[in-house]
C-alpha cells in the first residue's frame, strides 16, 4: 500500500511538468498547426538559462527561473517571426521539416556554447524530504508541482477568460474570420508560440535542479511531449494536461511494477495501445481548445 | 536515348572510379554513403511518393541490422518455456535475407497500425515506433546484448569463379556490393512507380479522398509501399551491419532519420534520382567539413541547410535542375526561332 501510495505521488509531481510540456506543443499545434520539434531544445533552453543565471551568475533561484522563462518566449518569438512567419499557408510537412531542420541546429548549438559535460543548477531547498505519513517527497520536487499547478491554472484563466485568450480561441476556429474581426492574426501566432516556448523553458528550469543539464537532455522530454499530445488529441488543452498526468502514471507504476528499463517505452506503448483503441485520442471529441 | 544511357554511365564511373583511385579512405566513405543512399530511396517510396513523412525510418533498418547480425551469430532465447530456443549461426546470406523479411515484417505491422492516422499523428507514431525498437535494443540484454552491442559478426561472402567463396572483408568488394545493392533498389522503386501501383500512391498522395472515390484501396497500397520501403531499409541495416561488423541501439537515433530526410528533401522528393543525388552531397558533406569544423558545427550546418532547402528550393535539387534545363532549352529554341524570323524577313 505504501509502494503505491508513493507512487503515486511521485506520479503527480512528474505529471505537473508533463503537462506543462504537452500543453504548450498541443496550444501551438491547435493554433499554428505546426509541430513544433524544437519544443524539447527550448526546455533545455530553459534549463540552461537557469544554470546560467543562477549557477554561474549566482542570482537568485526564483528570480532566475522567471527570468528563463521570459527569455524562453523571447526566443519563441524569434523563432516564430524569422522562420514560421514567412511560411505562412505552406503545408504541415515544409513547417515540419523546417523546424527539425531548426531543432538540430538549436541541439548542435546548446553542445557548441556549454559543452557537452552535465550542469547542475543550486537548489534553493533543503534536502531533507518533507515526510507524509508513509510516504515521502522532496521540498524541490513539492516546488516544482507547485509552480507547475499554478502556471496551468493561470494558462486556464488566461484562454478561458480574457480577451486575448478568445482572440486567441477565435483564431483557432476560424482564422480567416477572427481577422475580419479585427484580431491581429500575425500577432496571435507569435503570441502563442512564445507562450508555447515559455512554458516549456519554465519547465526545462524547473527540473534543471532536479536532473543535471545536458544538450541532449530534451530529445526524450520531447518524444515523451509528443505522447502527451497524440493521447490528450492535437490541440486539446485539457487532453494535454490530463495526457500529462496519465503518461507519469503509466511512467510510475510501469518502471515500479514492470520495469524500470521500459520507463520512457511506456509513453509510446500507451500512444500505440490508443491508436488501436481510439486512433482519434482518448479526449478528442471534436478538435478545439479551451 | 542519351537520357536513357546516363544511368548506366552513372553506375559504370561509380563502379570504375573509386576503385581506380584506390583510396581505402574515400572506398570507406563512399560505402557508408551507399548504404545511407539505399535507405534514403527507400524512404523516398514513402515520403515521396506516398506524401507520408516516416520519422521512423531508422527502426526498419536497425531491424535489418540486428535481424541479419543475429541470425548469422545464432543466438538462444529463452522463451518462459523448459527449454530455450536456440538457433545456430547461418549462413550470411540467410541472415542478409532474413533480415529484409523481418524488417518487411515489421514495415507492415507498423502500416497497418499507423495508417490509421495520418498527418501529424503518423509522424509522431512513426517516431515514437523507432523509438521503442531502440528501447528494447537496450533492455533485451539476453538477446541483443545491449548497450555493449552485438560484435564479431561476419562479413558477407561472395562467390567468386576465381576464389571460390570468400568473406568480404576488403572494402574493394563491400563498396561493389552495396553498388549492386543500390542498383538492384533502384531498379525496384523505377519499377513499382511506374506501373499501376506506383500511380496509385501518386493519387493518393495529391488528392486521397478523390483517390478513395475512384476505387484506390488507400490503406492496402500505402501498406505495400510500406512492406517494401521497410524491405529496403532493412537491407541497408543488413549491409551496414556486416561492413561495420557490430551493431548497438545507437543504430535506432532520430538523427539518422533526419539525415535520410534531410537527403531526401534535399535531392527532391519523388524523384528517383533525388536521394541519390541528395545522399551524395550530405554523405560526403561531412567528410569535407571535418577538416574545417567540429562536428557540432557540422549538425548546425546541416539544420540550416535543411531550412534553406525548404525555403529556397523547395522542390529540391532534381526538379529545380531539371526546370532550368527544360527553361535553357525553350529559351534557345525561342532565340533560334527569333533568329530564323530575322533571316526570312
Amino acid at each position: 500500500m505504501e509502494a503505491h501510495l508513493q507512487h503515486l505521488l511521485n506520479a503527480v509531481v512528474l505529471g505537473g511538468t508533463y503537462a506543462l510540456l504537452g500543453i504548450g506543443l498541443t496550444l501551438i499545434f491547435g493554433i499554428m498547426r505546426v509541430v513544433n520539434f524544437t519544443h524539447g531544445e527550448l526546455y533545455t533552453f530553459g534549463a540552461y538559462m537557469a544554470y546560467m543565471l543562477a549557477g554561474m551568475m549566482g542570482l537568485n533561484f526564483f528570480m532566475s527561473l522567471a527570468m528563463a522563462a521570459v527569455l524562453g518566449m523571447a526566443l519563441g518569438a524569434l523563432i516564430e517571426f524569422t522562420l514560421l512567419r514567412p511560411l505562412k499557408g505552406a503545408d504541415i510537412d515544409t513547417t515540419m521539416l523546417v523546424m527539425i531542420g531548426a531543432g538540430i541546429a538549436m541541439q548542435a548549438g546548446e553542445q557548441l556554447v556549454w559543452g557537452g559535460v552535465a550542469k547542475s543548477v543550486p537548489s534553493p531547498f533543503p534536502t531533507e524530504p518533507v515526510v507524509i505519513g508513509s510516504v515521502s517527497v522532496g521540498m524541490n520536487r513539492l516546488f516544482v508541482l507547485g509552480v507547475a499547478l499554478l502556471l496551468l491554472g493561470g494558462f486556464y484563466l488566461l484562454i478561458n477568460r480574457t480577451k486575448l485568450g478568445v482572440a486567441m480561441r477565435a483564431t483557432f476556429q476560424d482564422p480567416d474570420t477572427a481577422a475580419l474581426m479585427g484580431v491581429n492574426r500575425g500577432l496571435m501566432y507569435t503570441l502563442t508560440f512564445a507562450l508555447g516556448s515559455g512554458l516549456a523553458a519554465t519547465a526545462g528550469a524547473l527540473l534543471g535542479p532536479i536532473f543535471v543539464v545536458t544538450p541532449t537532455m530534451g530529445d526524450l522530454v520531447a518524444l515523451k511531449a509528443f505522447a502527451i499530445v497524440i493521447l490528450g488529441g492535437l490541440g486539446n488543452i485539457p487532453g494535454a494536461t490530463i495526457g500529462g498526468f496519465v503518461l507519469a502514471l503509466a511512467e510510475e507504476f510501469g518502471a515500479g511494477y514492470l520495469s524500470s528499463g521500459y520507463r520512457d517505452a511506456m509513453g509510446f506503448i500507451l500512444i500505440i495501445a490508443v491508436l488501436i483503441v481510439r486512433p482519434q485520442g482518448l479526449f478528442a471529441m471534436k478538435e478545439r481548445i479551451g | 536515348m542519351t537520357t536513357r544511357l546516363l544511368p548506366w554511365l552513372f553506375v559504370l564511373f561509380m563502379a570504375v572510379g573509386p576503385l581506380w583511385l584506390g583510396d581505402q579512405y574515400i572506398l570507406y566513405v563512399l560505402t557508408s554513403t551507399g548504404i545511407f543512399i539505399i535507405g534514403a530511396m527507400s524512404l523516398n517510396l514513402l515520403l515521396g511518393y506516398t506524401g507520408q513523412l516516416s520519422l521512423g525510418h531508422i527502426a526498419f533498418f536497425g531491424i535489418g541490422a540486428y535481424t541479419s547480425a543475429l541470425l548469422s551469430l545464432g543466438f538462444d532465447l529463452d522463451l518462459g518455456g523448459a527449454e530455450p530456443f536456440v538457433l545456430g549461426p547461418q549462413p550470411v546470406w540467410v541472415a542478409f535475407l532474413g533480415g529484409i523479411l523481418v524488417a518487411g515484417l515489421f514495415g507492415f505491422l507498423i502500416g497497418k497500425l499507423a495508417f490509421r492516422v495520418r498527418g501529424a499523428y503518423f509522424v509522431i507514431v512513426t517516431i515514437s515506433f523507432a523509438q521503442v525498437m531502440r528501447m528494447v535494443a537496450l533492455n533485451w540484454v539476453d538477446l541483443t546484448e545491449g548497450p555493449m552491442a552485438l560484435n564479431n559478426i561476419p562479413p558477407l561472402s561472395v562467390w567468386l569463379p576465381w576464389d571460390g567463396v570468400i568473406p568480404l572483408y576488403k572494402k574493394e568488394y563491400n563498396y561493389l556490393l552495396v553498388l549492386a545493392v543500390a542498383v538492384v533498389c533502384f531498379l525496384v522503386i523505377q519499377r513499382l512507380v511506374q506501373s499501376r501501383v506506383g500511380r496509385a500512391l501518386v493519387a493518393l498522395r495529391e488528392n486521397e479522398s478523390l483517390a478513395r472515390s475512384v476505387g484506390i484501396d488507400v490503406t492496402r497500397y500505402l501498406v505495400v509501399a510500406t512492406v517494401i520501403a521497410a524491405g529496403m531499409a532493412g537491407a541497408a541495416g543488413g549491409l551496414y551491419t556486416h561492413y561495420i561488423r557490430i551493431v548497438d541501439p545507437d543504430v535506432f537515433m532520430f538523427i539518422y532519420t533526419v539525415t535520410m530526410v534531410i537527403m531526401v528533401v534535399t535531392g527532391g522528393k519523388g524523384t528517383l534520382a533525388g536521394p541519390i543525388v541528395g545522399g551524395l552531397a550530405f554523405g560526403i558533406l561531412p567528410e569535407v567539413l571535418r577538416e574545417v569544423a567540429r562536428p557540432e558545427v557540422q549538425w548546425i550546418i546541416y539544420g540550416v541547410a535543411m531550412i534553406v532547402v525548404v525555403f529556397f528550393l523547395p522542390q529540391g535539387i532534381v526538379p529545380a535542375v531539371k526546370n532550368w534545363f527544360a527553361g535553357r532549352r525553350k529559351r534557345l529554341a525561342g532565340t533560334a526561332l527569333g533568329l530564323r524570323k530575322e533571316t526570312s524577313a
